[in-house]
C-alpha cells in the first residue's frame, strides 16, 4: 500500500482483472517511481469484475488533495467508478476525474505527468493525449521497428527534418520524454522522432534512446517547421538537465 | 391499499429466490452475448442482502429496504449490473422517501426514479438492447395504471407484464451498449440478460404485492 504523495496528483487503475491493474502500476512505476499509483482491479474476493469498495478505497488512498485521475477498462469499470464518485463528498468529488483514454498508454502518460508534479488538468490532458489517432498497438510496433534502427535513422524525404545527438547522461528517460511529448502536443502538425509519433509518450519511451543516440525530428507537414525546430532545440539543450 | 415494509422485505426475499432459480438461465443468456457472469453476480448480490434484512431496525420503511439492497448490490455484484441495479434501487429509495406505505402513484414514482437512475448511469436509450428496454415499458405501464386509479399491486402487475414483453422484444435487437455491443449484428437473436433479470425482479414485486393484498 502506497500512500498519496503530498501535493501530487494520484492515479488509480480500475480493471476487471487485478493482475492487469497491478501490472499497470508496475509498468508505470518504472517511469514514475514516486507518484501515488493505485491498482483497483478485480472484485473484493479476487474474481474478474470491478469492486465499488476497492475503487472507493483506491481513490482515497491516491488522494493527497491535489486530485486523482482514474483510468478504467471495460464498461462496468466506468459504471462502478462513477457510482463510487457519487458516494464521495462534494469537495473530494471535485478533484477526481475519470479519464477516457487507453488504459496502458493513457495510464503511463498520466503517471509520468503526476510524477513530474503536473496539476490535475495537466495530468488529465497527458492521459487524453494517448487517445489520439496512432496511439495503440500499431504505434507500438512502429516504435519497436524504430528502436531497431534507432542509432542509424534512415534519411527521409520529410518537409522538415532536424537531426540532433542526445546529450542526456541517462538518455531519453521518463522526464525528458514527457517534456518532449508535452512540447510536441502544443503544436498542431504531426511530428515524428525517429519515425515514431512525438505526441505518444509510450512510443517515445519505447525508442530506448541512450546518450549519444542520433535523433531525427521530422514532420511531413509543410506547417511543421516550427514544431521540429522547437523540439530539436529542446533536445539540444539536454531537456534542461544535460 | 398501500405496500409497506412487510411487502418490501418479502419482495427482496422473493427476488433472491427467483434470481437463484433462474441463475443458470441468466448465465446462459449472458454467455451468448456477454461475459456470462450476470446470473452468478445477481445471485451473489441478492444472497448477500438476505442476512442483512434481519438486521433492519424496527420502524424501517420500504425506502430503507431499497437502500439496503442498493448498497449491497453495489458492493457485491462486481459486474455492470452492480452499479446499474444499485443506482436503480438507490434512486427508488430516494423516491420512496420515509413513507411507511406506498400507494399506486408512489410505486409508479419509485419505478420511474429507478429507471431514470439506470439511464443516467448506463447512458443507454430504448432500443439499445439493455435492461432499459424492460424498464421503460414497465414505467410507462405503471404510470398509465396509476393514472387510472389502480392500487399499488395493480400498478406493479402492469409494470411486470410490460417488462416481460419488453425483455422478449430485445431478442431481435442489435446491441448498442454494454459488452454485447462488441458482437454487433451477432447479438441479434438473443434476449438481453439484464432485461430478463429486470422482468424477473418486477414480477417478484408484483407477486408479493398481490399476495400481501390478498392477505
Amino acid at each position: 500500500m502506497r500512500v498519496a504523495t503530498p501535493g501530487k496528483v494520484g492515479v488509480v487503475f480500475v480493471s476487471h482483472s487485478a493482475r492487469i491493474a497491478e501490472g499497470l502500476v508496475e509498468l508505470a512505476r518504472q517511469m514514475a517511481p514516486s507518484a501515488a499509483l493505485v491498482a483497483a482491479g478485480g472484485t473484493d474476493d479476487g474474481r474478474i469484475g470491478t469492486s465499488f469498495d476497492l475503487v472507493s478505497s483506491g481513490i482515497a488512498e491516491a488522494d493527497s488533495g491535489a486530485g486523482v485521475v482514474v483510468l478504467c477498462d471495460l464498461g462496468s469499470a466506468i459504471l462502478t467508478t462513477e457510482t463510487a464518485l457519487d458516494f464521495l463528498d462534494d469537495e473530494t468529488r471535485e478533484r477526481v476525474r475519470i479519464v477516457d483514454a487507453p488504459l496502458v498508454e493513457g495510464g503511463v502518460a498520466a503517471a509520468v505527468a503526476a510524477e513530474s508534479g503536473d496539476d490535475l488538468a495537466q495530468v488529465v490532458s497527458a492521459a487524453e493525449s494517448a487517445r489520439g489517432a496512432g496511439a495503440g498497438a500499431a504505434d507500438f510496433e512502429l516504435a519497436q521497428e524504430a528502436e531497431a534502427s534507432a542509432t542509424a535513422p534512415v534519411a527521409s524525404a520529410q518537409a522538415h527534418s532536424r537531426t540532433v545527438t542526445l546529450v542526456n547522461a541517462d538518455g531519453l528517460h521518463a522526464r525528458p520524454a514527457a517534456e518532449l511529448v508535452k512540447l510536441a502536443s502544443t503544436f498542431g502538425p504531426k511530428v515524428t522522432v525517429n519515425g515514431t509519433d512525438a505526441k505518444s509518450l509510450l512510443s517515445i519511451m519505447s525508442l530506448g534512446l541512450t546518450k549519444g543516440a542520433t535523433v531525427e525530428i521530422a514532420s511531413d507537414d509543410p506547417e511543421g517547421g516550427a514544431a521540429v525546430d522547437a523540439i530539436a532545440a529542446l533536445a539540444e539543450s539536454g531537456f534542461g538537465e544535460a | 391499499m398501500g405496500l409497506d415494509i412487510t411487502w418490501a422485505v418479502d419482495w427482496v426475499r422473493r427476488s433472491a429466490d427467483v434470481i437463484s432459480e433462474h441463475r443458470v438461465e441468466l448465465i446462459t443468456l449472458d454467455r451468448e452475448i456477454g461475459d456470462g457472469d450476470h446470473g452468478e453476480n445477481m445471485d451473489r448480490g441478492f444472497q448477500a442482502v438476505l442476512p442483512k434484512l434481519d438486521d433492519l431496525p424496527a420502524g424501517s420503511t420500504p425506502g430503507d429496504v431499497l437502500k439496503l439492497v442498493a448498497t449491497t448490490l453495489i458492493s457485491t455484484v462486481g459486474g455492470a449490473a452492480g452499479p446499474l441495479y444499485g443506482t436503480a434501487y438507490l434512486k427508488g429509495a430516494v423516491a420512496a422517501g420515509s413513507e411507511t406505505s406506498l400507494d399506486g402513484p408512489a410505486i409508479a414514482a419509485v419505478l420511474t426514479a429507478a429507471r431514470d437512475g439506470i439511464v443516467m448511469r448506463g447512458k443507454a436509450e430504448s432500443g439499445d438492447k439493455t435492461m432499459v428496454d424492460a424498464w421503460t415499458p414497465a414505467v410507462d405501464a405503471a404510470d398509465a395504471a396509476a393514472a387510472s386509479g389502480a392500487d399499488a399491486a395493480a400498478v406493479l402487475a402492469a409494470a411486470a407484464a410490460a417488462a416481460r414483453e419488453g425483455a422478449i422484444a430485445t431478442e431481435p435487437l442489435v446491441a448498442r451498449k454494454g459488452r454485447a455491443s462488441y458482437l454487433g449484428e451477432r447479438s441479434a437473436g438473443h434476449r438481453d440478460p439484464g432485461a430478463e433479470s429486470t422482468a424477473l425482479l418486477l414480477q417478484a414485486a408484483a407477486d408479493t404485492a398481490s399476495a400481501s393484498a390478498g392477505a
